[in-house]
């Protein structure tokens, strides 16, 4: 937690630049500011500033516009401010739209990488066929998709099947006692399970049921719908003794006080949702790539190749500050040649 | 005040005004307090149910601001009003850019309301044949224009604004048409009701006199309805202003940290920052986001404030 409050620290100071200077140019009062901060933490500092600092940062212009779900979004904007501190004279915006509807102006032409929790669908790969839009999809950062019960609950590990007893379509399981083979005590049995999940229209819900429950979109239906609004699942989770959810990596992190992350067993034995595991792929099958779709149209500039550089590059203390998990070395790699093929260099 | 004379029974009008209200209001309670007891326990029932319901609205909105002010106290800051957004430093966030992109969306929302709502409402009240079929028509349009959901704006901004004819692309002038669109219905029909309350004496009394239709309208009549028009503008601005939904197709972004510009590049809005925030994991995102509707209500009350000084200036009774 420290060392994450110190990168946050070291980042504001770029951030910090950025909001002065916001406010009427490099005067006295914004210099003394950013130096304050700056000197707190300026080890850390060197190490964020220098990987993305080979070339002269202030020279390039142009402008990028993102766009997408709402998983990925916070990720985007976390490393456009981080980006902007390197090379202000690119203003770069992120919008959430969600993966949809984002993809749906990405295969138009009109933004610059579509941020996706899942990967693209037939019918969008259509449409940007249609428009001449040739894309990749570069993965940012790695989620762990969290299974959430009560602090309360007993159960500590899940297996895949019992996941999908409990939520597959046409389950009729309503206590806890009704999953097989979970290691509960006795008077634990009759607690009613009450399940909380993400609205058919997020990224996360395709996901989840395609791994749980072997197709996509297929689920009971008397489940809580929280919408888009994961905060909803862990409040409720936190207050009722048989509740349980699901949510992406970063909601789980930010509540470890309320709420309790379940491993999970995809045949392996049991795996912690933590950021270890799912850097070395065992996490699964609830580990997880986010991914920023790119576009050659977008990729022909040369600021947008150095905000997906930078991306990449700079992944774990973008992860670290939005809550996800970075990419390891070989995935820097691969999407770093991603990157420069779609580029054309 | 040198138009006074146009009024030229502004004295004795107030009078008749305060006759008629004072007479219904005689009426009503001689009716629901005198005669027996049924009629009194009637009254006292009807009585309670206005009072309950004015103390549900008014519970209703002290909750939400006390809610705000609680929640977004750490961050009540000037810092709040004049920095950027900040989502790697969350704690020295500001709302300056969404700030800057609600002016500007509002204000071009004001710009285009008030002469195409207000030219509509003397049209269809003063020139238009209400025994006109089509008219009538155009007349039912308009106010099941004013039930329609903004999302169902958004996706007409998205087709026919940002892309299509108008081919603005998403820039927060996008976003002004397409919120004048969604509030133009309020303004037309409190324009007309603000019309339709102008004594018809004012109106023949100027064409006796010698002036055309036109001259009757613009000189007399509408100065005469401008606080109606107003209320109508305050109505439509508050509505305007706390719209996200269609501002997140017609490409309001969640995050921009240079200032807007009207006809290029990013901008955002209060309310879609504040819907955007309210969601995150993160606790100082969510504190910003309760910050971020005291901000909005600031702004809301300063917009409207002007348009209230205006109203109470030409206000006028008969």
């Amino acid at each position: 937690m420290t060392s994450r409050k110190k990168l946050a620290v070291v980042a504001g100071a770029l951030g910090m630049s950025l909001v002065l200077a916001a406010c009427g140019g490099s005067d006295s009062s914004s210099e003394t500011a950013a130096e304050d901060t700056t000197a707190t933490a300026e080890e850390t500092a060197a190490e964020v500033v220098e990987e993305a600092t080979d070339a002269a940062g202030g020279e390039l212009t142009g402008a990028i516009n993102l766009d997408g779900s709402s998983t990925v979004g916070p990720l985007t904007e976390v490393a456009a401010e981080l980006f902007m501190g390197q090379f202000p004279g690119v203003p770069t915006t992120v919008a959430i739209s969600g993966t949809g509807g984002g993809f749906e102006k990405f295969c138009n032409g009109e933004t610059d990488g579509n941020n996706a929790s899942r990967q693209i669908k037939d019918e969008e790969i259509a449409n940007c066929e249609a428009n001449g839009i040739a894309y990749d999809n570069i993965t940012v950062a790695n989620d762990a998709l969290t299974i959430l019960v009560n602090q309360d609950n007993p159960v500590q590990c899940i297996t895949v099947e019992q996941a999908n007893q409990i939520w597959g379509d046409g389950s009729t399981v309503a206590t806890w006692g009704d999953v097989d083979g979970l290691d509960i005590p006795a008077d634990f049995a009759s607690t009613p399970i009450a399940l909380y999940g993400p609205g058919t229209d997020s990224g996360t819900f395709d996901f989840f049921t395609e791994v749980i429950n072997g197709e996509e979109g297929s689920i009971r239906i008397d489940y809580t719908s929280i919408g888009e609004d994961d905060n909803a699942a862990v409040q409720a989770i936190s207050g009722d003794v048989g509740a349980m959810g699901y949510v992406p990596f970063t909601y789980y992190q930010e509540s470890l006080d309320l709420v309790k992350g379940l491993e999970i067993d995809g045949g392996n034995g049991c795996v912690a949702p933590e950021a270890a595991n799912v850097s070395n792929g065992t996490y699964s099958p609830l580990g997880r790539a986010l991914y920023v779709y790119a576009s050659d149209v977008a990729l022909s500039r040369p600021e947008t190749v150095e905000f997906f550089n930078f991306y990449i590059n700079n992944s774990d203390q973008i992860a670290e500050i939005a809550g996800a998990v970075g990419l390891t070395p070989e995935q820097k790699e691969e999407q770093l040649a991603k990157v420069a093929s779609l580029s054309g260099s | 005040m040198s138009d006074d004379s146009g009024y030229s029974s502004r004295v004795a009008m107030p009078m008749r005004t305060r006759t008629a209200v004072g007479g219904a209001r005689e009426v009503t309670e001689a009716l629901l307090s005198s005669g027996d007891r049924k009629k009194k326990v009637r009254g006292i029932i009807f009585v309670s149910i206005l009072l309950l319901g004015l103390t549900t609205a008014l519970l209703a909105i002290a909750a939400m601001i006390t809610w705000a002010f609680i929640a977004g106290w750490p961050r009540l800051d000037l810092s709040l009003f004049t920095n950027v957004p900040s989502v790697v430093l969350p704690e020295n966030a500001g709302y300056r850019t969404a700030i800057l992109g609600t002016l500007y969306v509002i204000g071009g929302v004001i710009l285009l309301i008030v002469p195409l709502g207000v030219g509509a409402a003397i049209y269809l009240e003063e020139f238009a044949n209400p025994r006109n079929p089509f008219n009538r028509f155009v007349d039912l349009n308009i106010q099941n224009l004013a039930g329609v959901p903004s999302i169902v704006f958004g996706i007409l901004g998205l087709a026919f604004i940002v892309r299509g004819p108008l081919s603005l692309g998403f820039v927060a002038a996008a976003g002004s048409l397409t919120l004048a669109l969604l509030v133009l219905p309020t303004v037309i029909l409190a324009s007309r009701e603000a019309l339709r309350a102008v004594p018809s004496s004012i109106r023949d009394g100027s064409l006796a006199l010698g002036a055309t239709v036109w001259q009757a309208v613009s000189k007399q009549v509408l100065p005469a309805a401008f606080p109606g028009v107003l209320t109508g503008v305050i109505l439509a601005v508050a509505r305007a202003i706390g719209e996200a939904a269609p501002l997140l197709l017609v490409g309001a972004v969640t995050f921009v940290t240079f200032d807007p510009s009207f006809f290029e590049g990013g901008y955002s809005t209060l309310p879609t920052m504040i819907y955007s925030y309210a969601k995150r994991p993160q606790d100082e995102l969510q504190t910003l986001a309760a910050a971020g509707v005291v901000v909005m209500l600031v702004l809301l009350i300063l917009i409207n404030s002007v348009a209230i000084y205006l109203r109470n200036r030409f206000e006028r009774t008969w």
